[in-house]
């Protein structure tokens, strides 16, 4: 139902997104993981069609089948909510402070599909009752400040849902939540995307999330879609370097703390951080981090290499392996 | 929130409850009727039947201070009512729309600006006549640009917000964006602004009427009364001072009135302009 082919958002200092390929089916689950500044909040404003000002798109974004790449933005608002939704990382922030929450979530409904007052409020009840807010009726009338961060998200999950999207994406659902409350809300999100038949997308830079959560798995570095396939696999035997560093830097619990020598392990961690938008590099985006680096990988942007039908990987190194 | 009022706040709060109080009041009740004259009982020393006498016509000082009042303050509201709605709805629009919309209709409220009220109202009387309704027109014409500016400015604020972006993504148009979560929020600082101008209204009001291009006799205005006190200064300098005095008190209260609002809403602008 959303198709990306070769899509790249391009601002004045460089590329926040590069030729990026991805296709989601309806009830499809998506992770997409990657360091703060690897384009995946940039992507999921993209597949709104919220880019910011200033950004110049190229490739095809198709929203069932129709390229929207070039759509202004009235056209996008009959999009948003019926077809693809999207929530927030804070949800301290993400509802307005004077509306009650019920107001908010009914807006949609009222606004897309004209529903009367009393048909939305019915229709918000239920979705609360959905998303497990306890005692729904009284909640509706509730100010944010009423709630805790984990009921602001399932409001906020509710009012994504409020016109039955087919395509919800989650922009780090869970990173200002406490670790109980974001298994919770994830799967909230997996069950909801079961129980509706709705493809969501995942953004986080939770390994565990993902894991928990998706099916299949993006990671991305750079602006670039380093790495692609089906989750377990790839956080098995993950084929780009980037992926591979970011899996050792999770802290392991089975891993012993000492080595052999009995001197005190450290968590490996990737050298560096991701460069400004200005000083990425022209050829592979992880070029100057990567521990296998070779010549031609700071000039030449690596192909994406398909090593199965949903697997593939976009590393220099990879070009000799079969396929 | 045991937190101590700000005082410019109290007293402003007790300066424009009595400057309202004293109008609402003109409305049902003034102790003689203010337009009423008596040549002969004209220049009376204060007295039990007028509080503050009488003036070169004889007319109730009280009284007609009271009506005065009342036009200054229904002037003052239409016209900040008027020039407020028209500049709000300027500003979200411009706020809310961007790029070259924005810059043009900033730039027409920048010309408002530049643009002298008190010529402005001149400039009508001339094409005109001389009326208070008039007045009330080149006042709410200056307050366009004042509120154009300030809505626009608190709102772009808004714009960048996450409840904003999740309004938009729930495919939300500008205009309901504006009307259910921007106005909302920056309401504390246009109520602010409009007790400020409210203030500079009532002064705008008494200098046109001063000059005669406001309230037209019969009808009472602290303006128009200083103006007829002028010539007899020597004679009775206390027909030029209650006028005076209540103008300050008025323009005092809004004033401190605004300032008090805005320190309570946002500490942070309290310091600025």
């Amino acid at each position: 139902m959303l198709e990306l082919t070769d899509y790249s958002v391009n601002f004045s200092a460089g590329a926040a997104l590069r030729q990026a390929n991805l296709t989601i089916k309806p009830g499809d689950r998506l992770g997409i993981v990657g360091e703060s500044g690897s384009g995946k909040t940039m992507l999921a404003l993209s597949l709104m069609g919220m880019a910011p000002d200033g950004a110049t798109l190229s490739g095809a974004l198709c929203v069932d089948g129709i390229d929207m790449t070039q759509r202004n933005e009235i056209e996008w608002q009959n999009i948003r909510a019926r077809r693809v939704a999207m929530i927030f990382q804070e949800p301290m922030a993400a509802l307005n402070p004077l509306r009650r929450v019920g107001d908010t979530v009914m807006e949609p409904m009222r606004v897309h599909e004209g529903l009367s007052h009393d048909q939305a409020q019915a229709r918000a009840l239920s979705l609360f009752e959905e998303v497990g807010i306890p005692d729904p009726a009284a909640r509706l009338r509730q100010f944010p400040h009423e709630l805790s961060g984990g009921q602001r998200q399932r409001v906020l999950i509710a009012l994504a849902l409020a016109c039955n999207p087919a395509l919800l994406i989650a922009d780090e659902p869970t990173t200002a939540l406490d670790a109980n409350v974001a298994v919770l809300i994830t799967d909230l999100l997996v069950r909801l995307s079961q129980e509706r038949q709705m493809a969501l997308v995942f953004i986080t830079h939770d390994i565990a999330a993902v894991a928990r959560a998706t099916q299949d798995i993006v990671v991305m570095y750079g602006g670039d879609m380093v790495e692609y396939g089906p989750t377990a696999e790839v956080l098995k035997t993950p084929h780009h370097p980037y992926t591979k560093g970011l899996l050792d830097a999770l802290p392991d619990p089975s891993r012993t703390t000492h080595d052999a020598n009995g001197k005190r392990r450290r968590l490996p961690t990737i050298p560096g951080t991701v460069p400004q938008l200005q000083d990425l590099p022209q050829g592979c985006r992880f070029a100057g981090r990567c521990p296998v680096e070779v010549p031609q990988c700071a000039a030449q942007k690596p192909a994406t290499q398909s090593f199965a039908v949903n697997r593939s990987s976009a590393c220099h190194l990879n070009e000799g392996a079969k396929r | 929130m045991n937190r101590r009022l700000p005082t410019n706040l109290v007293i402003g709060a007790v300066l424009v409850a009595l400057v309202v109080g004293v109008a609402a009041l003109s409305l049902v009740w003034t102790p003689h009727d203010p337009t009423l004259m008596n040549i002969r009982g004209k220049f009376a020393d204060p007295s039990e039947a007028h509080w503050l006498g009488t003036d070169q016509l004889g007319r109730d000082v009280v009284s007609q201070l009271m009506a005065a009042a009342r036009n200054s303050m229904t002037v003052a509201l239409v016209a900040v009512l008027l020039g407020g709605s028209i500049g709000v709805a300027l500003g979200l629009f411009a706020s809310a729309v961007g790029g070259w919309v924005e810059d043009g209709v900033m730039r027409l409220a920048d010309l408002g600006f530049a643009f002298p009220a008190l010529l402005f109202a001149i400039m009508l009387a001339a094409v005109f006549g001389p009326s208070l309704s008039n007045a009330v027109l080149a006042i709410a014409f200056i307050n366009i640009p004042i509120f154009a500016r300030v809505t626009r400015g608190s709102a772009n604020q808004i714009w960048t917000l996450d409840y904003v972006s999740a309004s938009r993504a729930a495919g939300m148009n500008k205009f309901v964006i504006s009307r259910d979560h921007i106005l909302p929020n920056i309401a504390a600082a246009i109520i602010v602004q409009a007790t400020i101008e409210f203030a500079v209204a009532i002064l705008a009001e008494a200098a046109l009427s001063y000059l005669g291009l406001g309230a037209q006799p019969p009808a009472s205005s602290w303006g128009r009364m200083l103006s007829e006190a002028q010539t007899l200064m020597y004679l009775a300098p206390q027909l030029a001072i209650y006028p005076g005095l209540c103008i300050i008190t008025a323009v005092l209260g809004f004033g401190l009135l605004g300032d008090g609002l805005r320190d309570i809403s946002d500490p942070r602008l309290s310091r600025q302009r």
